[in-house]
């Protein structure tokens, strides 16, 4: 299945979901080209390769599109099933907990993120979606508890799918706390996801992709300052 | 004795007229699988109900051997990997990166689409209009001249759109467009859903739909 094989990545610096897919690759020790888009613009490769949604990641493999964050990870995991660890689990009812997890993770708590990171320091918008945010956490904070048994992430001895969905946004979420003065990763309150969130930021297949901050900040800024003029345009 | 379906362990809570729910039947009939049904009271959930998906509290939960699965589309695929005859997602990795995708589609677009079809009025139902014929759209697309979604065999992305075949009636009245003059390979497609005992058995007749959403259009004080 490996070897000549053409693999390649359309990507932002910066997106969770590309750096999901870049996880999964890392995973299983598969060289791939990564071609960054430019912020802004829609390159003609990408424009042809998801003409449906028109977004990154795309993975294109032997001229080959697949779309959509974790159904990418997942067709890595299959095709080179028998590289690297299993990043879904084997067991049915486990992988549709995995499967629920990631939805979960996408549909509640990326957006209410998002909104920190994008609102106009609208107080109360910005602690609504912080409340939400912990929320969705806290639920994960039991779940961690439950699936981890004990070990370093979600799927056990190494990163998961669940760690890769759950994962992706760290480094958002750090810079979040940082644009809007909130604390979302407390201590106290989630011991076992920051400890967790250490392990997987200093995993072999994630500590080169993580982003710094301060950067991320930057972007953050950036996003929301584009957002803001096509809202009054 | 036990019953066949006591044998298999599964039952599933949902909701009559629900396309999430039915996806859930239909995969399960094109199993062969013997199952409860429980019919729950969205207005007043049961116990088990919100003991088996707490965090959502909504239905389709599929409950196999006392263990919940959520969310309807990860039900199908639960569903395919536990009974593995009539696979539901080929086995060509790519093919099931596509399927995924379109099912996922499905998910995005349809059902929110719908509601702002017969929920909204004037410019944002225009809005609805336009988005409802470009969805089904880029579905006749991706079907082609094919049989099914799945080729010549009823897969993934044919039982997450199947039960919304149901609504295109409603889709079409609500709209006030054709879905057969638009799409007329999705309109034969339709049928041949329909032709099928596991979808005809899960699916409630166009009009009960209508009537449901008519309620629901006073509950919410449209028109």
């Amino acid at each position: 299945m490996a070897g000549d094989q053409e693999l390649k990545l359309l990507g932002l610096w910066g997106s969770p979901f590309v750096m999901r897919a870049r996880i999964a690759l890392n995973l299983k020790g598969v060289g791939y080209e990564f071609l960054e888009e430019v912020l802004g613009t829609k390159s003609e490769l990408l424009l042809k390769s998801n003409p449906v949604y028109k977004k990154i990641p795309v993975l294109i493999h032997n001229g080959k599109p697949i779309c959509e964050s974790m159904i990418i990870v997942q067709y890595i995991d299959e095709v080179w099933a028998t590289a690297g660890p299993s990043i879904l689990p084997s067991d049915p009812y486990d992988r549709a907990i995995a499967r629920f997890w990631a939805v979960y993770i996408d549909d509640k708590l990326f957006p209410s993120l998002r909104k920190i990171v994008l609102a106009n320091a609208d107080d109360e918008e910005t602690a609504e979606a912080a409340d939400q945010v912990i929320a969705g956490l806290q639920l994960l904070e039991e779940a961690f508890e439950k699936f981890s048994k004990g070990k370093d992430f979600f799927g056990g001895e190494s990163v998961g799918c669940i760690d890769i969905a759950l994962g992706c946004y760290v480094g958002w979420i750090k810079a979040a706390e940082k644009m809007a003065g909130v604390k979302l990763l407390d201590k106290e309150k989630l011991p076992l996801l920051m400890g967790w969130a250490e392990r997987f930021c200093s995993a072999d297949a994630v500590k080169e992709l993580m982003p710094e901050v301060d950067k991320l900040v930057e972007l953050g800024k950036v996003l929301r300052a584009r957002l803001n003029a096509a809202a009054t345009k | 004795m036990a019953t066949a379906a006591e044998k298999e362990g599964v039952v599933l809570l949902d909701f009559w007229v629900s396309p999430f729910g039915q996806r859930c039947r239909i995969a399960l009939a094109e199993k062969g699988v013997e199952y409860e049904y429980k019919e729950e009271n969205l207005s007043d959930k049961s116990p088990l109900l919100l003991k088996m998906n707490p965090i959502h509290k909504k239905i389709p939960v599929l409950i196999h051997h006392g263990k919940p699965i959520c969310e309807s589309l990860v039900i199908v695929q639960y569903i395919d990997e536990v009974w593995s005859n009539n696979p539901l997602l080929p086995s060509d990795p790519y093919e099931r990166a596509k399927a995924r995708f379109w099912a996922d589609f499905v998910d995005k677009k349809v059902s929110e689409c719908g509601t702002r079809l017969w929920k909204l009025k004037g410019e944002a139902h225009e809005e609805a209009r336009k988005d409802m014929i470009e969805i089904l759209k880029l579905l006749e697309g991706e079907l082609g001249d094919k049989k099914y979604f799945g080729g010549e065999i009823f897969g993934f992305v044919d039982v997450a759109l199947a039960p919304f075949t149901a609504w295109f009636y409603t889709y079409e009245t609500c709209g006030k467009f054709s879905i057969e003059k638009e799409c007329p390979k999705l309109t034969a497609w339709a049928k041949r859903c329909k032709e099928r005992e596991t979808v005809s058995k899960s699916v409630h007749h166009p009009h009960k739909v209508y009537e449901y959403v008519g309620k629901l259009k006073k509950k919410y004080g449209v028109e």
